[in-house]
Formats: structure tokens, C-alpha cells, sequence
């Protein structure tokens, strides 16, 4: 019984600090706010959604109710791999970094109830997102499937088992991992894994090409086709045991074998990780504690680097370096540029395969279309890089704040650090994908180059903007800082760059409509009037000016004024 | 030389800081004493320019660090209170860092850097990443990184933390050294025994105030105590109280023990 009050005791520690963690007032309203958006408009969404389209699966003979099972497994196994990278890095975290373990470890309290409570929130910490996803999917294929309340009790008993399995497991891997590397260094090669798995995952559902199935001559073998239907994709994997009891049940055949081996084996993971803990984990946390003591790589380049750096004069060569050396020294942050990398390439493919040549009628009408919604999804695509990598820019200054802040550093110079540490890079991204797509769309040499300007001015002002409202909602105390662009002032940004970027897409399309629709058909086709791309440009080096210039100056004003 | 005239800081109600007036003089060690929470870590923020006071002003070797800031700041040489430094630096890499914000570098910069890692025998951790350092090595990089452009006031907040007694006794001299050489140091300690060696004046602050100023002999003549060390003196003038209610909940606590 011992263990077992004990636990209760660190979880109950754990709620009541997160609690009065979300009591605090500091970014109350946007965590509303974003519980509003995704609570009230995505889960409803999503349900609906789901909801007409399973309906319509349904009503397909044959076919559709296999189809709706295998999305169902597919969806599943997705998650299960989410929350499989998710619990190894969390449970790095919760087992090894946490800054309350050495408290804990010193109290006298039992193996037992410390594993049960780190593997409890390990698991909380990397499910609840899962959950919330999982909960409009499970409810509409009830609603599709016309099924009681019993089944929601149903799928409770299949998800508790279906969490626990990947925590139990996750947990196992990563104190493992510790016993062979440093903690720090897990936590570096895990990031690393965890982006690589996210760009495979991207890459992989792009090269499956999936608008094939929306082709007619993809059905040519329709008995092949339901074979690979009918058959289990992965039958010793929990994803598929969870799916087949779901379709099980809403087709009046629940099947009690597969609870129990997703019960058993959640059970067995459980023991097993128990033991594993009990073992290794005094050894494992001591070896967490030590340094990452490790060769530094690539000092040619970096000396190399800091001569190109050298007209910038003392003080910005000294921060534009240090900036990019931590970046590239830590691994959860550059390994997001493969991510990035990825996107990009499967943007630009995406560009290069519209079917725009399909219908010689209205190819140059829809390419024409097609350039403004390229500079619009460009645009996002930067809004979101920079609320990545600009926007914490200043929190990620953190508790270093005070060597900066104490020298005679100008706010100006610090400033003009971070924006062109930003900008530069950025630059090169938005070139490449504006040059990429738009050069493929056959639009002309005039509206690639409003493309250009339009994106440079953007990025320009994209990053003043991510700056300003960095420096005004800073999060010095986050240690992650892929959570940081989530705060208020991370919705808050990504809002007025979407502004910004929808009002400058509006007033082009405005000014270049005739040209646009001298593209149809019936209409003589034409080149831009120098009119027409004169406004665009003029205007949208405006908005940009006064944007990026506004934002700049209330970065700056903010940060004379910074308290650390 | 450091001034603090008539320094007022509030966070909200709370009053940190109430019209406090200091002075550090050239070659002069000067500690700055106080129970918790009595407002030294604020003013010595304060006078490094890292808070804004509400009123009154500070200046470091005659600039404003409020209206001349670069200038002031230029001087001054800063160790806070908690070790935070960029975790994926070398100490190398940082003390380089350090110089460059106050505009060096060069020969000279990678000479003092030299002589500072070899002074704190962090020699053979000049590569390392800073992550891999321990507390006490952490606490040496700092003090180099305040050491490293040759400032002419120094503002430390705990400089014993984490130090062996090797680097704490290394640290005396130096700091000794440094006054001699006409710097000057304002230094916030609660390790009594430091600041009874090291300072030549030392002021007791509570609540945002002087409370007492002066010499070791003007501080017992304030205490009303003839003898006795500075623990003693300063528990007269801040912690009496504090110190009896402390000394029973021990005893009482004892006292249970004895019956259980």
C-alpha cells in the first residue's frame, strides 16, 4: 500500500503545480483563446467532417466499410508512432532532466511509486493531444455506424490500453538509451530521430501520391484492390488490434481476444518496464548526470565564418556568431531544418505537377491564379518559419539575459542582430521557393518579379513583426523552443502576419484582375500593364514598410525598456 | 567609484529598494549584507542597468547609468547571483563573447583570456562546452567573463557560490589585488566570514534601507557590542529576533524527538 499512497502524493504534487501554473495570468487569455479555437471550431470540424465523409463510405457497397476500417488502422498507426516519438522524449524529460528529481530521489520514497509517477506523466504529457484528436474521429464512426453508448465505454477500454502501451515502451527504449549515452546527448540524437521520422512520414505520404486514388484508372484491379483491403496492414501491432475491435463492435461483432491482447500486453509492457526501472534506473540517472563532454567539430568553418562576418564590426559579429553557433550546436533545433528542408521539397514538387496544362482553355487563366496562391502559401510558410525560429529568438536569451543587459551593448545593435540573423537565411528560403514554383507556372518575367519583391518585402517585415511581439510576450523561462511560438504572442503574431499577407494578396489581385482574366479563353491574352504592376509593387512595399518599420521600432522601444 | 544616490525600486506595492544612498570608492572593497528578500540583488541590478530605478540614480566612475548607460556599463565588470550562461558555448568562446560586447578583441583579449582560464584552472576546459561544467567552474567563467575587459568597478552578487576554498581563497586575492591596483568592488555576500576578511566597509541592509554602515569597529559601536565577529554583529542588528525564534523551533523540535 506503501507505493501506492506515495504515488498519489507526487501526482497529486504534479496537478496542483500545474494548476497553478495555468492560474497564472500571463498568457491566460491566449491559452483561451487557442482552447477556444481548437475546442469550439477545429473538434466540431473535424467531426462533421468526418462524419459526411464516412457516411458516404458507407453508403458505397463493398468497398466502403473496408475502406473506412483501413483509414481507421492507418490513422491509428499514425498515432501510435506520434505518441511512441513522443513518450521516448518525454520520458527523457520526466525520468532523467526533470529539475524536482534529485528532491524526490533523495526523499524516501519507493521505486515503485516514482516510476508509477513519471510514467504517468510521461504519458499525460504526450497523449492528451492524441486524445483530443482521437476523441471527434471515434465519435463519428459511432454516429456513422449508429452505435449505443456502450461503444464510446467500448473504445475507453481499447484507448486506455492503447496509451499506455507506447509510454510503457517509450519509457523502456529511453532508459536504455541513458544506460549507453549521456542524457543530454539522448536528448540530442532523439530530436534528431524525431524530425528525421517527420520528414520520412511527409516524404513518404507525398511519394505515395495520393490524388492517384481519386484517378479512375487506379481502380483497374478491383479485386486486388479488396484484398489489400480485407487484410490486417500490421496484425501484430496495437494500432491494427484497436481498429479491428472498433469496426468489430459497430459491426455488431466485437471481438473480446483483441482487448485482451491490447490489455495483456499494455500489462506484460508495464511489468517489464517496472523491472527494466528497478534494475537499471539508480545507474541510468546517475549517468544522466553527467557532462556531455565532446569534440567540437568544424572549426575551420566557423573561423571561416566569423572572417565573413568581420565587416559587421565587434559587438554584431560577436552576437550574429554566437547565435549561430548555438543554433547548430543543438540538435533539437537544427534538426528542425530537415522538417523544413522537407516541406520545401515537396512544396515545390507539388507546384511543378499541378495539372495546369490539362485544359489548353484555361491553363494560362488558372496559372495566373495559381501565382497568387503561391505567393500566399509561401508567405504562410514564412510566417510560420519565422514564428519558429524568429519569434523566440529573445526568450531563448532566457537566464542569459543579465550578461547581455549588463554590457554596453546599444537595444539597437542587439536588435539589428536578430534581425538580420533572421533575415538573411529566411531570404534564402523565400527566394529559392518563390524562384522554384514561379519560374514552372510560365507566368512571365513581370509577375516573377513582383513574386520576388512581394516575398522580400514580406520576409522583411515578417521579421521585425516576430521580433516585436517576441520581445513583448518573451518566455524566458521555457526551456523548448519549438513551445514557445505556441504562447499568446505566438497566435498573436502568426495573426498579423496573416494580415499582412491577405490584405497585400487582396490589393494585387485587385490591381492585376483584367490581366488576370485576359487569360481566359475568350479574352485576348496580354502582358502586365506597367500600371497594373506598379500599384502592386508600390503598394505592397508599402504595407511592408510600414509594417516591418512599426514592428521594428516597438521591438526596440520594448527592449531598452526589458527588465531581467 | 561607485555612487548610489537616493535609490527607489518597486516591483507593484512592494517597495525593493527605499531611497537607498551608497558609495564604493576607488580601491575600496565594499559588502553589501541583508537578510533575504532585503532588496540586494535589486540594487545591485539596478546599478549594473539590468532594472530601471523608479527614482534616484547611480553612477559608475561619474556616468549616469541611467542617462549615459554605455559609458557606465563599459566600467563596469558584473557577476549575478546565479550562474545562467550560454550552455552551448566554450568558456573560451564566452570570455571572447564577453570582451566583444565591450567592443575588444584581438592579441591582447586572447592574452587576458589565456591568463584568466590559467589563473581558475579551467585550462583544460577552455574547448569544452560550458553544459559540461560544474557549478563551481560555471561560477570561475563568470568571474573571468567580469574580469575579462579589465573594468575599473566590479558588482558581484554571492561570489562564493560553488567556489572551493582554493578558487574562494584565489578570489579574496584577487579582489584584494584589484582594489590595490585602485578598482573598486561592491559585493552582496550572506558568507560572513568573506566579508569580514575582504571588505573594508560594509553596509547591513533590511527591507530596502540602510540599516547600519561602516568599518567593522563602526558596525560594533552601531550593534552596541564591544567584541565579537561580524555573525554576531549582524544578528544583532537584523536577525536577533529571528535568530531566538529559529534556535527554539529547533530546540522544541529536539525537545519532541527526545520524548518520542
Amino acid at each position: 500500500m506503501k507505493p501506492l499512497r506515495e504515488l498519489g502524493w507526487l501526482l497529486r504534487v504534479k496537478l496542483l503545480s500545474s494548476l497553478a501554473r495555468g492560474e497564472r495570468a500571463e498568457g491566460r487569455a491566449g491559452r483561451l483563446l487557442l482552447l477556444l479555437a481548437v475546442g469550439g471550431v477545429t473538434l466540431p470540424g473535424v467531426y462533421l467532417l468526418l462524419v459526411r465523409f464516412l457516411r458516404s463510405l458507407r453508403g458505397t457497397e463493398e468497398v466502403g466499410p473496408l475502406l473506412a476500417a483501413k483509414l481507421l488502422g492507418l490513422g491509428l498507426l499514425l498515432l501510435l508512432s506520434i505518441l511512441l516519438l513522443s513518450n521516448l522524449i518525454g520520458a527523457l524529460s520526466s525520468f532523467f532532466l526533470a529539475r524536482d528529481l534529485p528532491t524526490i530521489l533523495a526523499a524516501p520514497v519507493d521505486w515503485l511509486a516514482v516510476y508509477g509517477a513519471r510514467l504517468t506523466e510521461t504519458l499525460v504529457s504526450s497523449s492528451w493531444m492524441v486524445v483530443l484528436v482521437l476523441a471527434p474521429v471515434l465519435a463519428a464512426y459511432g454516429r456513422v455506424w449508429d452505435a449505443g453508448i456502450l461503444f464510446y465505454l467500448w473504445a475507453l477500454l481499447l484507448l486506455v490500453p492503447f496509451l499506455v502501451i507506447p509510454a510503457a515502451l517509450g519509457s523502456a527504449v529511453t532508459l536504455l538509451l541513458v544506460r549507453v549515452f549521456p542524457a543530454r546527448r539522448t536528448r540530442d540524437l532523439l530530436g534528431v530521430i524525431a524530425a528525421g521520422g517527420v520528414a520520412l512520414l511527409v516524404l513518404g505520404l507525398r511519394v505515395l501520391r495520393p490524388e492517384r486514388l481519386v484517378n479512375p484508372e487506379g481502380f483497374r484491379n478491383l479485386v486486388d484492390f479488396l484484398a489489400v483491403l480485407r487484410g490486417p496492414s500490421s496484425p501484430w501491432l496495437p494500432s491494427e488490434w484497436v481498429s479491428g475491435s472498433v469496426m468489430g463492435y459497430l459491426r455488431g461483432g466485437a471481438d473480446p481476444f483483441l482487448l485482451f491482447l491490447l490489455w495483456s500486453t499494455a500489462g506484460g509492457l508495464l511489468v517489464v518496464g517496472a523491472a527494466l526501472h528497478a534494475r537499471f534506473y539508480p545507474t541510468c540517472f546517475t549517468r544522466a548526470q553527467e557532462g556531455n563532454r565532446r569534440r567540437l567539430r568544424w572549426g575551420s568553418v566557423w573561423r571561416a565564418f566569423e572572417r565573413l562576418l568581420g565587416p559587421l564590426g565587434i559587438q554584431r559579429r560577436a552576437l550574429v556568431l554566437k547565435d549561430a553557433r548555438i543554433f547548430f550546436r543543438d540538435a533539437t533545433q537544427w534538426s528542425q531544418l530537415i522538417i523544413l528542408g522537407v516541406l520545401v521539397v515537396v512544396y515545390v514538387y507539388n507546384m511543378r505537377v499541378l495539372p495546369l496544362r490539362s485544359s489548353e482553355a484555361i491553363g494560362r487563366f488558372l496559372s495566373s491564379l495559381v501565382a497568387f496562391l503561391n505567393v500566399a502559401l509561401t508567405g504562410f510558410v514564412l510566417a510560420a518559419v519565422s514564428a519558429r525560429f524568429v519569434f523566440p529568438s529573445l526568450s531563448l536569451e532566457g537566464r542569459t539575459l543579465w550578461l547581455l543587459r549588463s554590457s554596453p551593448l546599444p537595444a539597437a545593435t542587439l536588435l539589428w542582430s536578430k534581425f538580420w540573423s533572421g533575415l538573411v537565411p529566411l531570404l534564402i528560403l523565400a527566394l529559392a521557393l518563390t524562384l522554384l514554383t514561379t519560374t514552372g507556372l510560365g507566368v512571365g518575367p513581370q509577375v516573377t518579379l513582383l513574386s520576388v519583391v512581394t516575398i522580400v518585402g514580406l520576409t522583411a517585415s515578417f521579421i521585425a513583426q516576430a521580433l516585436a511581439w517576441g520581445i513583448a510576450y518573451p518566455q524566458f523561462e521555457s526551456e523548448n523552443a519549438a513551445q514557445i511560438p505556441t504562447s499568446l504572442g505566438g497566435l498573436l503574431f502568426m495573426l498579423s502576419a496573416l494580415a499582412t499577407l491577405g490584405v497585400i494578396v487582396a490589393f494585387q489581385l485587385w490591381a492585376l484582375q483584367d490581366w488576370v482574366r485576359s487569360g481566359l479563353p475568350w479574352r485576348e491574352a496580354r502582358p502586365p500593364a506597367p500600371i497594373e504592376l506598379g500599384s502592386a509593387a508600390a503598394f505592397t512595399l508599402a504595407v511592408c514598410a510600414v509594417t516591418g518599420i512599426a514592428a521594428y521600432r516597438r521591438a526596440r522601444r520594448r527592449l531598452e525598456a526589458l527588465e531581467v | 567609484m561607485i555612487r548610489v544616490e537616493g535609490l527607489v525600486k518597486t516591483y507593484g506595492d512592494f517597495v525593493a529598494v527605499d531611497g537607498l544612498d551608497l558609495e564604493v570608492g576607488s580601491g575600496e572593497i565594499v559588502g553589501l549584507l541583508g537578510p533575504n528578500g532585503a532588496g540586494k540583488t535589486t540594487t545591485l541590478r539596478v546599478i549594473v542597468g539590468i532594472l530601471e530605478p523608479d527614482a534616484g540614480r547611480v553612477l559608475v566612475e561619474g556616468h549616469d547609468v541611467r542617462r549615459r548607460p554605455l559609458e557606465a556599463k563599459g566600467r563596469l565588470g558584473f557577476v549575478p547571483d546565479r550562474p545562467y550562461v550560454y550552455d552551448k558555448l566554450t568558456g573560451e568562446e564566452l570570455l571572447r563573447f564577453a570582451a566583444a560586447l565591450r567592443g575588444q578583441r584581438g592579441p591582447e583579449v586572447e592574452a587576458r583570456i589565456d591568463e584568466l582560464l590559467d589563473l581558475w584552472d579551467l585550462e583544460p576546459w577552455r574547448d569544452e562546452l560550458v553544459e559540461s561544467y560544474s557549478h563551481g567552474m560555471r561560477q570561475k567563467l563568470i568571474l573571468s567573463s567580469a574580469l575579462v575587459h579589465r573594468p575599473g568597478a566590479l558588482v558581484i552578487d554571492e561570489p562564493m557560490v560553488g567556489l572551493d576554498p582554493t578558487a574562494a581563497r584565489l578570489l579574496k586575492r584577487l579582489l584584494r589585488g584589484f582594489a590595490d591596483r585602485g578598482g573598486c568592488a561592491l559585493i552582496s555576500t550572506h558568507t560572513l566570514e568573506f566579508a569580514e576578511a575582504l571588505c573594508d566597509r560594509l553596509a547591513v541592509i533590511r527591507e530596502g534601507a540602510i540599516l547600519a554602515r561602516g568599518t567593522m569597529e563602526e558596525l560594533r559601536a552601531q550593534a552596541e557590542t564591544e567584541s565579537g565577529d561580524l555573525e554576531e554583529v549582524f544578528l544583532r542588528l537584523v536577525g536577533g529576533v529571528q535568530e531566538r525564534r529559529i534556535a527554539r523551533a529547533i530546540t522544541g523540535e529536539a525537545a519532541d524527538r527526545g520524548r518520542s
